[in-house]
């Protein structure tokens, strides 16, 4: 059994909170991106509705006038000013390593330093838009070998666990933000019921969360309203989902409340948000209000973050 | 590599060949691949108040430096002598003092350091080990003449560089290990773990818990602490994630306070305890020196242990060991003269563009003089300091350092270099890593080799035979 100090358990926490929101951001400017590029009419929306979703429109219009594609993606990218962007988070997550190296194996410290390294020197100048796919497929690619390194040569312990449930917790609030901030294309109109929904709009939904080709999987290529709430809220093998995403806290979780032999506040929350999201049809949340219901989830999700740095003594 | 002629000594023989095949291309690429290695592993020093660059990293040279086993074991025997004298001294010091009252060295040198910790009298550390580790700096003047240049018996660094130098090397050219027998130097976090566990507390019930405490994230030498809480397989601290608790130091953990039985501290004595020793500091843990007196917790290195390693008392070293082993140094010191003495004093005014001078408790390369190197406007300033504070230098003559090649633009070219050791102290005996740390003047004729002002690294080989 490990002795785990309750610092390096934040550490580890945070660190993959950041990693999840930097590829998170990475992909959000991507969907946007590809919209601009398609239908130049709805993109100005899409730049405003990307910056409400990464919570970052207030920093953003401080010191800009309007929402610029190419000052919205800098921004998003690079700027210092902005603690969600791809440079703040992927730094703020290589300080975190760096405190809690002696945690974390070789190959994960390693990939972690070099993506810091790499990132940094590609967001060294402002990005053109002509590199920006370039750039976003390495941000893409470094994320992906933290992730290998750490399924390939972690122990699955209690350090595990805690990078584990920082990475989900991140990655639930993400999706549920960008549901919300496009809650209102996914609502059912006197316009749209029954018909088809606009096709950039889904599809930005989608690929903002990687989830096209997995959609027309599922779902045959049929688009509608619910058919998307339903595989993003509830679909359990969607591994953004937010179903996905409690089910895999709740296991870590549950790890941590065997190994340690008590069950914390946090572990039972977790049971009661999980219980919300294990529904077979997603009509009772339309029914109740799709905003409602995001914004609930939102909030419940905060507290356990906050739960869980009090029950395993992060800052104490 | 090479004697007094053109003939090559015989550790770097099989070296030698090897060298003579590769191009100059071929190296300088092996050697800006070594600096990926470097990079990619994080293994930097931290440079404050330059904001592009807070992370450096130390140059790394890719040429070894070579000691056959010969050369090494005269080299162990004097450093183990060594070492045995600067922990009876110290355990001497904080008890009767019997070197004092012989008239040995004068009590000056104990009396007015600014080392001692006089909480340390009569106190006796678990185990009866003072300096867990040591790191001995050595430099070579002749082929059979090795000096000690100074000890470094509080938290001495540099020994995750030598690990991964030989990491690196290793990764560049393995082909070199398969034709050369260098002996392990990768037991060294293990050895260490082992040896520090040794030397548990009274208060200790079961399996002994060490832990490294570090200043933190911003200090210099933060990459080497995590390195080694890494390969130890430790927690790595700082003062704030400790608590004393019914007279144990407890970790704050993931579960609550949990008791830990060795600190290893890579702090220094004035930021350990607050209420004992720098009320001024947020970095210790309060009550830790009352914890340690009753015997609730290993210190490693001991407080106090200071007073064995500046420069005026590195200059009784031969009288120091002769008085606890009862055998003549087998290390020669550098000679030094103490500026506090009048004619030492007047001799090194004298002879001010012959020496090099430092500051008595300095490290790092700052602040001192190499007479030789310094203009007449530089040698006139500092002896105006030397009259004003003689107490705080000593000089010693420039030597005739050892050189071994190391890779330049031009090719293979002679730098000096001096070997700090590492030597780990426990109940069970002293344990010295065959290898060491290699610090090179990558200036050509530079006789300075700290990191902070130019100097590099390099591997360090024992031959196995």
């Amino acid at each position: 059994m490990t002795r785990l100090l309750g610092k390096t358990a934040g550490g580890l926490f945070w660190m993959f909170r950041f990693l999840e929101r930097s590829e998170n951001t990475a992909r959000l400017l991507d969907a946007g991106f590809r919209i601009a590029l398609t239908r130049s009419d709805a993109a100005q929306d899409e730049w405003n509705s990307i910056l409400t979703t990464t919570g970052t429109q207030d920093i953003y219009f401080r010191s800009h006038e309007r929402a610029d594609r190419k000052l919205v993606i800098n921004f998003l990218l690079r700027d210092k000013t902005n603690p969600s962007s791809v440079l703040s988070t992927i730094e703020a997550a290589r300080n975190n390593a760096r405190a809690v190296r002696a945690s974390l194996t070789r190959e994960v410290w390693e990939a972690t330093n070099m993506a810091w390294i790499t990132i940094r020197e590609a967001l060294g100048k402002p990005v053109r838009e002509r590199e920006l796919p370039a750039v976003l497929n390495t941000i893409r690619k470094h994320s992906s070998l933290v992730r290998g390194t750490m399924h390939g040569t972690m122990m699955r312990n209690d350090i595990f666990d805690f990078a584990r449930i920082g990475s989900f917790l991140e990655r639930a609030d993400n999706t549920a933000r960008i549901l919300d901030v496009k809650y209102y294309v996914l609502l059912p109109t006197a316009s749209n019921l029954g018909s088809s929904l606009d096709n950039v709009q889904w599809e930005t939904i989608l690929s903002s969360v990687s989830a096209v080709r997995s959609y027309r999987w599922v779902h045959e290529g049929k688009i509608s309203a619910s058919g998307i709430a339903h595989f993003l809220i509830l679909d359990t093998r969607m591994p953004r989902s937010l179903a996905f995403c409690y089910g895999k806290i709740d296991d870590n979780l549950g790890y941590l409340t065997r190994d340690y032999g008590i069950c914390h506040e946090s572990h039972r929350m977790v049971n009661s948000i999980s219980r919300s999201l294990n529904m077979d049809s997603i009509d009772v949340v339309f029914e109740n209000g799709l905003h409602e219901f995001l914004i609930n989830f939102l909030v419940q999700n905060a507290a356990l973050g906050t739960q869980i740095e009090k029950d395993f003594r992060f800052y104490e | 590599m090479f004697g007094h002629g053109e003939e090559v000594r015989p550790p770097y023989a099989n070296y030698h060949d090897w060298v003579n095949a590769e191009d100059l291309r071929g190296l300088r690429k092996k050697s800006s691949e070594a600096e990926n290695y470097f990079h990619s592993t994080g293994i930097t020093f931290n440079v404050y108040g330059n904001e592009d660059a807070v992370e450096r990293l130390i140059p790394f040279d890719i040429v070894p430096r070579i000691l056959s086993s010969a050369e090494w074991s005269r080299l162990a025997q004097g450093i183990e002598q060594r070492v045995r004298a600067i922990n009876a001294f110290i355990y001497d010091i904080y008890h009767r003092q019997e070197i004092l009252r012989s008239g040995r060295i004068p009590v000056s040198l104990i009396s007015r350091n600014k080392a001692f910790v006089p909480q340390m009298m009569g106190f006796d550390p678990p185990g009866g080990v003072y300096t867990h580790i040591v790191g001995i700096d050595i430099v070579r003047t002749g082929e059979n003449e090795f000096m000690v240049l100074e000890d470094n018996a509080r938290t001495p660094s540099g020994v995750s560089y030598m690990l991964e130098n030989r990491e690196t090397m290793m990764q560049l050219f393995p082909e070199l290990f398969s034709r050369n027998q260098v002996r392990r130097v990768s037991d060294y976090p293990k050895n260490l773990r082992i040896s520090l566990e040794a030397c548990a507390p009274p208060a200790c019930a079961g399996p002994p818990v060490v832990v490294i405490l570090t200043p933190g994230i911003h200090n210099s030498a933060y990459f080497e602490h995590s390195f080694l809480a890494d390969q130890m397989g430790v927690e790595l601290v700082e003062g704030s994630d400790l608590k004393v608790v019914d007279g144990r130091i407890g970790m704050r953990t993931t579960r609550g306070l949990f008791p830990i039985d060795v600190l290893y501290r890579r702090v220094d004595d004035d930021f350990l305890d607050p209420l004992t020793f720098n009320p001024d500091s947020l970095l210790g843990t309060p009550g830790i020196m009352d914890v340690y007196r009753s015997g609730g917790i290993t210190l490693a290195n001991a407080p106090g242990t200071g007073i064995a390693d500046d420069k005026s008392v590195y200059s009784c070293m031969p009288e120091i060991i002769e008085f606890y082993t009862g055998e003549k140094a087998l290390l020669e010191n550098v000679p030094t003269w103490r500026c506090s003495e009048a004619d030492s004093l007047a001799y090194v005014l004298d002879h001010l563009d012959e020496l090099v001078v430092k500051e008595v408790h300095g490290s790092g390369g700052y602040g001192m003089l190499v007479g030789p190197a310094a203009s007449k406007k530089e040698l006139k300033s500092f002896s105006a300091k030397l009259r004003k504070h003689p107490e705080s230098y000593i000089a010693q003559p420039t030597l005739a350092l050892s050189t071994v090649p190391a890779l330049t633009r031009a090719g293979l070219a002679p730098r000096h270099v001096d070997l700090r050791p590492f030597v780990q102290v426990s109940p069970n005996g002293i344990d010295i890593c065959p290898g060491g740390l290699t610090r090179v003047a990558l200036k050509k004729n530079s006789l300075v080799v700290n990191s902070s002002q130019g100097g590099g690294t390099k591997d360090t080989w024992v031959l196995a035979r």
